[in-house]
């Protein structure tokens, strides 16, 4: 299943972790806010993602199948 | 001689008003008054068979009907309230009347003029998707609207009209807290703060139920479609964009105000009827604060849908049109209402806490300093705003002003090679809460 990286913005405090382990599809904004790439994460670059995922320090980026 | 009777489909003439209907004037509508003008809500408690309509023929009704959300988002109303009714879990239906957009003001007058109309509507949306618990939002601001409309469910209550309590409830006056998610965090933990989604409301909304959550004009048109039926809906309006909608038109007109019109009407008529323009005008602000500005020459024939609007590259929202006059200035407008959308932000979301008052203050500078690269700074703020908070509120921003500088881009050229205009001068045309205002 095609999985996307979204943020939860509320949760988010810019922490910038997510941009470092995974600056192929994470930017920041010049507030330090991550920029996620739209469309699906590519299979090469999924283990990356979970790892960016798992460490957020706020649990604020996530992996989830894509809708409709 | 015999006459032969051709047959030939009557030519139909819509009678307008629907939901204005009435008597001339704002008086409220009271409730024998509404059940003599519209026939009394055909609702019984349950397990009476002698009911009218059936929950499924009503939900059909709605959906053949084409009605769409007028809050703004423009949804099926019909497949919105099939979606909760199929949810797990007991449905709530909120009603939507905290009209968070300044320059609207057709809830306000809906409410305070056909306070049955919308009741009425509630207990039918409560009964279509099963619910037992019904709500109804207004701004704790609109004290007076607010005891008015307890009075109205009261009234009900005590004739054994609904067949479940409505319950009025304020929620505090600001922009975002109208916003869908928020008016249920609101009813959930008193904090009236937009939230992130998934879980939407529809699926998990008021105590993890499945929530409804309607504009208080959607529902007074669920009112009528429930008496007069789908057909009778449609026979307002243009196909795609059946039925008729409640507009709030300001500025250089000659009689602003709530006007319900066909959808579908083109802009220039919808100013027309408001008395036609008294000064000349370069722009129009379509869809409110979350809209966008359109040339004069684009807007004129562009009729009111959500298609044709979108496709102008702005929005229907709620139904707001503002005449710029060409002695204001277009940026200096776009800079005032950015700057108190800025304020407006919740503060939750890092992207829209610190991005939309760089985006006004970029727009400040441009229009009041006439700094160059002002404009392109905006533009690029504004890009980096829309999408990124939990809520719509950047988005519709970011849209705000990004049509600003489309519409206006030869004043904005002006401004960064001459300096202001003297525009700026002129007072305020687009209304601002704690204005002076006409209303």
């Amino acid at each position: 299943m095609s999985e996307i990286l979204r943020v939860n913005p509320i949760a988010c405090t810019g922490h910038g972790v997510c941009a470092e382990l995974l600056p192929e599809l994470i930017k920041l904004d010049p507030w330090g806010y991550p920029i996620v790439a739209r469309g699906e994460v590519s299979g090469k670059l999924l283990a990356h993602a979970r790892r960016a995922v798992a460490a957020c320090p706020v649990l604020a980026l996530r992996l989830q199948p894509r809708e409709r | 001689m015999t006459v032969v009777a051709v047959s030939r489909p009557a030519l139909q003439t819509v009678r307008l008003p629907r939901l204005l209907a009435g008597p001339a004037g704002l008086r409220t509508v009271g409730l024998l008054e509404h059940e003599r003008l519209h026939g009394p809500l055909q609702l019984r408690a349950p397990g009476d068979h002698a009911r009218r309509l059936s929950q499924s023929r009503l939900v059909d009704l709605i959906e053949w009907s084409g009605l769409t959300g007028r809050g703004g988002a423009g949804f099926p109303t019909g497949r919105k309230m099939r979606s909760v009714a199929a949810a797990k879990g007991k449905p709530v239906v909120v009603a939507n009347g905290a009209e968070g957009e300044p320059a609207s003001a057709k809830d306000k007058l809906l409410l305070s003029r056909s306070p049955h109309l919308v009741l009425d509507g509630i207990s039918l949306a409560a009964y279509a998707v099963g619910a037992d618990r019904a709500f109804l939002a207004v701004h704790d601001q609109e004290a007076r609207l607010g005891r008015n409309l307890e009075a109205a469910a009261a009234a009900r209550a005590a004739a054994g009209i609904d067949p479940i309590p409505i319950e009025v409830v304020g929620i505090p006056s600001r922009y975002v807290s109208s916003e869908q998610s928020a008016i249920v965090r609101f009813l959930n933990e008193g904090i009236a703060l937009p939230t992130f989604s998934p879980p939407r409301t529809h699926e998990r909304g008021y105590h993890g139920r499945p929530t409804l959550v309607n504009n208080a004009e959607t529902l007074a048109h669920v009112a009528l479609i429930a008496r007069h039926g789908d057909r009778w809906f449609r026979s307002a309006g243009a196909p795609q964009a059946p039925g008729t909608m409640l507009v709030t038109v300001s500025g250089a007109v000659a009689r602003p105000g709530v006007y319900e019109i066909e959808a579908g009407m083109p802009i220039g008529a919808v100013l027309t009827s408001a008395g036609d323009l008294i000064e000349r005008c370069g722009a129009i602000l379509v869809g409110g604060y979350f809209g966008a500005w359109l040339r004069m020459d684009v807007a004129w024939q562009l009729p009111l849908t959500h298609r044709d609007t979108r496709s102008a590259g702005g929005a229907l929202g709620a139904g707001v049109i503002v005449a710029l006059p060409e002695t204001s200035c277009g940026l200096a407008e776009t800079a005032r209402v950015v700057r108190y959308l800025a304020d407006e932000t919740a503060g939750q979301c890092g992207p829209c806490v610190f991005g939309l008052p760089a985006l006004a203050d970029a727009l400040a500078d441009l229009a009041y300093h006439g700094e160059p690269g002002a404009a392109r700074r905006a533009v690029r703020l504004a890009g980096l705003a829309a999408g990124r908070g939990a809520c719509k509120h950047p988005d519709g921003v970011a849209q705000l002003a990004r049509s600003a500088l489309d519409a206006f881009y030869l004043d904005a050229a002006r401004h960064e090679e001459r300096g202001p205009c003297y525009g700026i001068g002129q007072p305020p045309v687009l209304p601002l809460p704690g204005d002076m205002t006409v209303w």
